[in-house]
């Protein structure tokens, strides 16, 4: 499983700010914004996707700041 | 009488906590480790600063997990006084004792410096003996209060801001709020206003050699409320 976390669209993402404005003083001109996010790893047995869910509503995400989203890969 | 102090891997406020309410609050405190179960005997909770868990995941995220809190999180049900400062008032928060997070300083900086703070409320066990403008120190990086539009309403609405950064005369501005916070917000109180969370150290405050004594403003209330409890 892969998790992915986002800090919410609402809120100023400092790092990626940083780094957009790195990429763009590096001559990256048609950047118009960055935004850095958290991958988790996660290997399980008997993938279930509400199980998945659980772990990130009770511990790898915050709601109040972000958005998750989770895919399975092999 | 006693007040606990929970101790994470990466606590670093502990001792500072320890020392001030023994020495010069005139409490009787102890540390708790994180894998407690119970807090039996204890009458109030002093969560304290650091980098718990090595901030890991998100700051306070493990800490807020760790079987010590569901004790801490009883005594906070019960009415008894619940206070959580700096990486202490993410880990109420991350638990959802409070509401809201602490995200990253405006600045993006780490800020290491004194403070003013300007009591909202005096209808609360902590701050009915704040009867003047505060000098605190903070030290985060990550102390920008935040929260979404309906649970700021409330908290104003409620009387639950605890702390605003001012300026020394008292008031609020932009330049005050050095973080960034929500309405500058420095500190907030659950709903019964026995939970406070605040991003300043009055365990820093304590006594005059320290720079300030203002802290006792605040942490004073322990010996009331262990008095009367």
């Amino acid at each position: 499983m892969r998790v992915y976390v986002t800090l919410k669209p609402s809120l100023l993402d400092s790092a990626g700010r940083t780094a957009c404005d790195a990429l763009r003083k590096l001559g990256f001109d048609e950047l118009r914004d960055t935004r850095i996010g958290k991958m988790i790893e996660l290997q399980v047995e008997d993938y279930s996707e509400a199980r998945v869910k659980e772990m990130c509503d009770r511990l790898l995400a915050n709601p109040v700041i972000e958005d998750y989203r989770f895919e399975a890969v092999s | 009488m006693r007040v606990a102090i929970p101790r994470f891997p990466g606590s670093n406020c502990d001792q500072d906590a320890l020392h001030a309410l023994r020495e010069d609050v005139g409490v009787d405190a102890e540390y708790v480790w994180q894998d407690a179960t119970s807090l039996t005997g204890f009458d109030a909770v002093f969560v304290p600063g650091g980098f718990s868990f090595g901030d890991y995941l998100r700051c306070g995220a493990m800490a807020a997990r760790a079987p010590v809190m569901a004790e801490v999180a009883r005594l906070a049900r019960e009415g008894r006084p619940v206070i959580g400062v700096c990486n202490g008032f993410q880990v109420l928060c991350e638990m959802g004792l409070l509401p809201g997070a602490l995200v990253r300083n405006r600045s993006q900086r780490f800020v290491c410096q004194d403070v003013f703070l300007r009591a909202e409320t005096r209808g609360s066990l902590w701050t009915e003996g704040v009867d003047r403008i505060l000098r605190i120190p903070v030290a985060h990086g990550e102390g920008r209060y935040v929260c979404d539009p309906e649970t700021l309403a409330a908290l104003e609405g409620e009387g639950r801001v605890a702390f605003r950064y001012v300026d020394a005369a008292g008031q609020a501005s932009d330049e005050a709020n050095f973080n960034g916070s929500a309405s500058g917000i420095a500190g907030i109180f659950n709903e019964a206003r026995n939970v406070l969370g605040m991003m300043p150290h009055p365990e820093r405050a304590t006594r005059e050699t320290l720079g300030s004594s203002d802290g006792l403003a605040i942490l004073s209330a322990l010996r009331g409320a262990l008095a009367r409890s």
